[in-house]
């Protein structure tokens, strides 16, 4: 199982709120996924200032701003639990590299100009209070609940996935071809950081992206070379898309109204959304790309 | 006698539908708040007449035996799925597999329903008035499906004995599964569905009948490549 859930607006109104709609659709979620949880907000910063997602760990929090602070200069950093959201208008190669080779106990779940990602074991609804995603605002959103199959239970094997600049994506299912696919990404110079499945489809996503090809593209051509079954939500800056895979066992719904869509693994994940009775609501068909915002 | 599913649990709700009271007259219900709720109406073994006002997740009214059980809203996953007798009618549409495994009563959906709808079914009367998706009518054993609509890809794969109606397009049939005459029993049943589904204004000359070619029924080494 695994339930994944997103919600792109389309108008302004609810953009204060999209944290607290995102957080009812993930905890709706939680039978569908207890094991881990994890979301992915968009909100743009101000031009040029890159935001890197960081999960810290044990670490000590004030001991990490003094050292890092000393490698990045005007850094500003957030601490949300056991995450960090670090501001720089360093590039994003640099920042990387002082991370990687300074501080091994740090893992950078994901970076860009628009996205923060958060993501940990542990109860769905907890993650979420503990994250605090009832107080964000942004754009558009995606999130996850995990009931582990194919790896281990760690933060590592937990979604969103984010491989590439302003990217992300969660999957509900597992693919089957996986290991043969990171072999062949590996040599085209992607970094995988697990052994899951996903991070595999997120890195395939990348790769095409820096190839300029357009996440609806990217996702088509994705049902010939991922195998396996899947309900994917890709993230990108601008919007996102959905994506089911022809034999269509992974369920997905989604529901539009004239302010926002939602997509999520079931019904009951929207249920609480404003004006959802009234939306439009449909079942996106297999091997169809659907997308907002690109 | 109303029922709020935001004031009381849906084990309760779904308690109280499957252990009425023999000598209950009062027999009609209205769900309010399903939210998406699973199993709702799942097991009722009785006379009553239940409205569901909202949409509903997984299996709603599975096993369904005498009851009548009607959904304004969507449903998720296995709707009637295994029914006995009884009816029951979606208003909105249906996700994959409604009515699987049924063996009677009636399943109509005035919407649409996606794949695999009416897979193992085994002896249900399934109308739809929209379109199904692909896999519709898989390994379908018996009773009779009628889409006024469209069928999606595969439909009847390795069929037995349903009769399958359908008046709009059909991308492509399953394995052993062929276009065959209509006859005039075709046309009175036809007739009499879309009576019982209260849909007018359609002719039951206007559909086209599929059912099995009986090639797959025992194994033979020329039909290998249809397995």
């Amino acid at each position: 199982m695994c339930g994944i859930v997103g919600i792109y607006l389309k108008t302004k109104k609810f953009e204060k709120n999209l944290g607290k709609m995102l957080s009812g659709m993930i905890n709706n979620m939680e039978s569908r996924g207890p094991d881990s949880a994890g979301f992915a907000i968009y909100k743009d910063e101000a031009k040029k200032v890159y935001k890197f997602s960081l999960c810290i760990n044990d670490l000590n929090f004030n001991k990490f701003k003094k050292e890092i602070s000393k490698k990045i200069k005007k850094a500003k950093l957030t601490q949300i639990s056991d995450h960090v959201i670090l501001k720089t208008l360093e590039q994003p190669k640099k920042v990387i590299e002082i991370i990687n080779s300074n501080f091994p106990k740090v893992s950078i779940v994901g970076y860009g100009r628009s996205i923060e990602i958060f993501k940990q074991v542990g109860n769905p609804k907890d993650v979420v209070k503990k994250f605090k995603l009832d107080s964000f605002s942004g754009t558009h959103g995606i999130g996850h609940t995990r009931m582990a199959t194919e790896s281990a239970i760690t933060t590592d094997g937990s979604h969103p996935y984010s491989t590439g600049e302003d990217e992300c994506l969660v999957h509900n299912g597992s693919l089957s071809n996986h290991n043969n696919l990171r072999r062949e990404l590996t040599k085209k110079g992607n970094v995988f950081n697990s052994e899951n499945d996903t991070e595999v489809a997120a890195g395939y996503v990348s790769n095409s992206l820096s190839n300029n090809k357009s996440l609806k593209d990217t996702l088509t051509s994705g049902l010939k070379d991922l195998d396996g079954f899947y309900t994917f939500i890709a993230g990108t800056r601008k919007g996102f898309a959905v994506v089911r895979d022809e034999i269509a066992c992974k369920p997905a719904v989604i529901a539009e109204t004239k302010n926002y869509v939602a997509i999520a693994s079931e019904f009951q994940a929207m249920a609480h959304l404003p004006d959802v009775n009234s939306a439009k609501i449909f079942e996106p068909e297999p091997g169809i790309v659907y997308s907002w915002g690109n | 006698m109303k029922l709020d599913l935001k004031k009381k649990k849906l084990r309760e709700i779904n308690n109280t539908l499957q252990n009425l009271d023999n000598k209950k007259n009062d027999r009609d219900f209205v769900i309010i708040n399903p939210e998406g709720s699973h199993a709702l109406c799942a097991g009722l073994n009785q006379e009553m007449k239940v409205l569901i006002k909202g949409h509903v997740g997984y299996y709603c009214a599975g096993m369904n035996q005498k009851a009548h059980v009607t959904i304004y809203g969507n449903v998720g996953t296995g709707v009637a799925e295994n029914m006995m007798s009884g009816t029951v009618h979606v208003k909105g549409n249906a996700s994959q597999s409604a009515g699987a495994t049924a063996h009677g009563g009636l399943l109509v959906i005035d919407g649409d329903a996606s794949s695999r709808c009416g897979i193992s079914m085994k002896g249900v009367d399934i109308v739809v008035k929209g379109s199904v998706g692909h896999m519709s009518a898989f390994m379908a054993q018996s009773g009779t499906m009628l889409v006024c609509g469209d069928a999606g890809e595969a439909l009847g794969d390795s069929l037995y004995e349903t009769d399958i109606f359908v008046k709009g397009s059909v991308k492509s049939l399953g394995a052993d599964c062929i276009e065959k005459k209509m006859e005039k029993k075709h046309l009175n049943k036809i007739s009499a569905l879309l009576k019982k589904s209260e849909i007018k204004n359609i002719k039951p000359d206007s559909f086209k009948r599929y059912g099995s070619a009986r090639k797959l029924y025992n194994f033979n080494i020329d039909n290998v490549s249809s397995y």
